[in-house]
């Protein structure tokens, strides 16, 4: 690469050679993703991954997430390191260890490249922490106008190990309702920040990997029924997916759930429920009624499922209604969420 | 959640609902309406009608600025929008409203036309100071509650001298729909009601003073309730007691927000801006005399009917739908042959099935389970 102009990092932007196969593209993906991500597969420098499987275990699991958040940097987080949690949660509420990543990149001309390199250094050091390499890519341009600054995509792949079967169609009545900690925090950082909303709120998103989280659970409770991340549509619609799947009805708690103080203000103020507020750093479990006080103790006692609770158990309803008893008494159906709370939260 | 745990206690909930009970005539039934969609949300939301004595029966008032927008209105807000070029800003409830062939704002958005969701009309104003090239509508609509925002607005837009901004005026009055029911009451061989629950943030604008000539003239009880459910819990048992003892005044049970004579300075900026409309067609209603306000013609300039010369076509609500037996009391959402089948919050037929504080949207949302014949319980 001797011979040509660096990359301008510093006041640069994309334009559309960066997506048109030619030298520039090439510079930007050895000195921006290669350099970031780095690892041998990027290093060699071909269109895909070669890599061996572990000898001997279990199923594959493959999982991909499109990410086109706004805005693209939140308190708590950013656009790169939301699309490596959030795929590495897909595997994981999968059952599986995710092994590798893919991401594929969709940037608008004109998107300055010193954001751009933010982005892939969050990325690459989410990638990092979870111990779950970026072994291969793709870089588009499009127009100006054309997309909204960087979408991304990311594609993982893992294992799950024998004895591990995770499908909400085996919960059965008398099953117990965990969640990993308190809920709704991603979506309220994003909404403090939209234009039209903007408060101040120290609330930061929950972005993060909890696939360590996911991992010692089903160790210590391989019988446990199913594990959903409440993203887009919250707790309410993760649980009304599980009701429907499982052809069983679901009564929780209010009182048992978690929610920080601040983000119910925020809700209160903004007239929506927490309940189907998005996350992106927690997890819904349903697990056997004998197995729901171990399960709990193992997550108190991991870092990401500090704040975890039982909120409540599967009944008998082919109907497959989630209902709440609420703290004022009384009780309510959970309903699916209808409509559109907030576009790109995720 | 201080200020707001206080009004949810469960605790105190079960105390009220023990009094409650003890204190509702054995036999006797008392109808009562939530005017209010505010109350009618926070009554399914918190399950409140689990903790009510067999006699106490609620039922769902036209209260929802949403519901009682008729679809020539809407039909005008999308022709703005869409055949007039103009940026139209709405509060995200108007969006999903249906309207004539099909449409909704929501839709006319998908085809290209410029809706903005805001959530004050301020925004509106700010929009149109941003794009002094493109003209800006606001489409004004609520109650009492929000008719001072707007007067605000449009007085802010005559000072800074703004030549694209304008509104579509619909705000309507509480107090005209309430007599519009009692009116229609003694018609035919319907049921009658005993009392009213009655609006919360409407009354912090207009006061109690204005629902005194009502409860007087009708013999029916009127009180000022607050949205947090042991306000409404609270009412509930002060209906009660003066129905027990043939009183009929107006009580303020939201004493922490409303006084007998409201807001001057909120009502005074909307007598500035705007005048009584003789009719206004009400979803559900039809057409109820005095129940309207228009823009004033000093403020024409700001006046979207004005500057656009928009005429109202009235359309006839679906033959299907109930909502105009469900808006007035004398139906329940249960009743319509076309709630939850057709008619779901995701594909709403009716008015009230689009606004969450709609009668047939909360009684979907939070309700239906109770009307299934199985009445799953806890098995543990």
């Amino acid at each position: 690469m001797s011979y040509s102009r660096p990359l301008d990092l510093k006041h640069g932007r994309v334009d559309l050679s960066h997506g048109s196969g030619g030298r520039a593209m090439a510079q930007l993906i050895h000195d921006l993703f290669v350099r970031h991500f780095d690892n041998d597969y990027l290093r060699a420098q071909t269109d895909g991954a070669c890599f061996a499987l572990p000898a001997g275990t279990g199923r594959m699991v493959m999982a991909t997430d499109s990410h086109v958040v706004s805005p693209l940097f939140f308190p708590g987080g950013d656009i790169g390191c939301l699309s490596v949690h959030g795929t590495i949660n897909d595997v994981a509420m999968a059952g599986g260890k995710p092994l590798y990543l893919a991401a594929g990149f969709i940037l608008e001309e004109g998107y300055p490249l010193a954001d751009l390199q933010r982005i892939v250094v969050s990325m690459a050091e989410a990638a990092r922490a979870a111990g779950v390499p970026i072994v291969t890519g793709d870089t588009k341009v499009v127009e100006q106008g054309k997309g909204d600054g960087v979408f991304i995509t990311t594609t993982g792949i893992g294992i799950v190990p024998d004895g591990i079967l995770l499908d909400p169609r085996r919960i059965q009545p008398g099953d117990r309702v965990l969640v990993s900690g308190y809920l709704g925090d991603h979506g309220v950082a994003i909404m403090s920040l939209r234009e039209n909303l903007s408060f101040d709120t120290a609330i930061q998103s929950d972005t993060a990997a909890i696939h360590c989280l996911a991992g010692a659970m089903l160790a210590a409770v391989p019988s446990m029924r199913v594990l959903r991340d409440p993203t887009r549509g919250g707790l309410a619609a993760v649980l009304n997916e599980f009701a429907c799947a499982a052809g069983c009805g679901i009564v929780i708690r209010e009182r048992a759930i978690p929610v920080r103080d601040e983000v119910a203000a925020a809700c209160e103020l903004l007239g929506i429920d927490p309940l189907y507020v998005a996350n992106e750093g927690k997890l819904v479990a349903v697990c056997p009624a004998e197995d729901a006080e171990r399960l709990l103790e193992i997550m108190r006692s991991h870092p990401r499922g500090r704040h975890a609770a039982i909120i409540g158990e599967v009944i008998a309803d082919p109907n497959g209604f989630v209902q709440m008893e609420t703290t004022f008494g009384g009780r309510r159906m959970v309903d699916w969420l209808t409509g559109e709370q907030l576009p790109r939260i995720c | 959640m201080k200020y707001v745990d206080e009004f949810r206690d469960g605790e105190i909930a079960r105390k009220l609902a023990a009094t409650l009970a003890a204190e509702v005539q054995p036999g006797r039934s008392y109808r009562l309406m939530e005017f209010c969609g505010g109350h009618t949300h926070a009554i399914s939301r918190y399950g409140l009608l689990d903790l009510l004595p067999p006699g106490v029966q609620m039922i769902h008032g036209p209260g929802c600025p949403v519901c009682v927008l008729p679809i020539g209105r809407i039909d005008s807000a999308i022709e703005l929008a869409r055949d007039k070029g103009v940026i139209l800003c709405t509060y995200a409830d108007t969006l999903r409203v249906p309207a004539s062939g099909g449409l909704s704002l929501m839709r006319a958005k998908a085809q290209g036309a410029d809706v903005r969701m805001v959530y004050s009309c301020d925004d509106a104003l700010r929009i149109a100071r941003e794009h002094p090239d493109r003209e800006v509508v606001f489409f004004g609509i609520g109650f009492e509650t929000t008719t001072p925002m707007t007067a605000v607005v449009i007085q802010q837009a005559a000072a800074l001298g703004l030549s694209n901004f304008s509104v579509f005026c619909n705000h309507v009055l509480t107090p005209a729909a309430m007599v519009h029911i009692m009116e229609s009451e003694g018609d035919s061989s319907r049921v009658a009601l005993d009392g009213f629950v009655g609006p919360a943030h409407v009354s912090t604008v207009i006061g109690y003073g204005p629902y005194e000539g009502f409860a007087q003239h009708y013999r029916k009880p009127v009180v000022i309730a607050g949205f947090e459910p042991l306000d409404v819990l609270q009412s509930i048992l002060m209906l009660v007691r003066q129905i027990n003892a043939g009183r009929a005044v107006v009580e303020n049970q939201f004493t922490r927000a409303v006084t007998r004579e409201g807001n001057l300075k909120a009502q005074a900026r909307v007598a500035e801006v705007f005048e009584l409309r003789e009719c206004f067609d009400w979803r559900g209603l039809g057409e109820v005399p005095d129940s309207a306000l228009r823009i004033r013609a000093t403020y024409a300039a700001y006046d979207a009917e004005r500057c656009y010369s928009m005429a109202y076509r009235q359309v006839p609500d679906p033959k299907a739908c109930e909502c105009a037996a469900i808006l007035r009391g004398h139906k329940h959402p249960r009743d319509c042959k076309v709630f939850g089948t057709v008619c779901t919050p995701d594909h709403p037929i009716g008015a009230c099935m689009v606004s969450s504080e709609g009668a047939c949207a909360a009684h979907y949302t939070y309700g239906r389970f109770k009307e299934v014949p199985l009445r799953a319980e806890v098995n543990t």
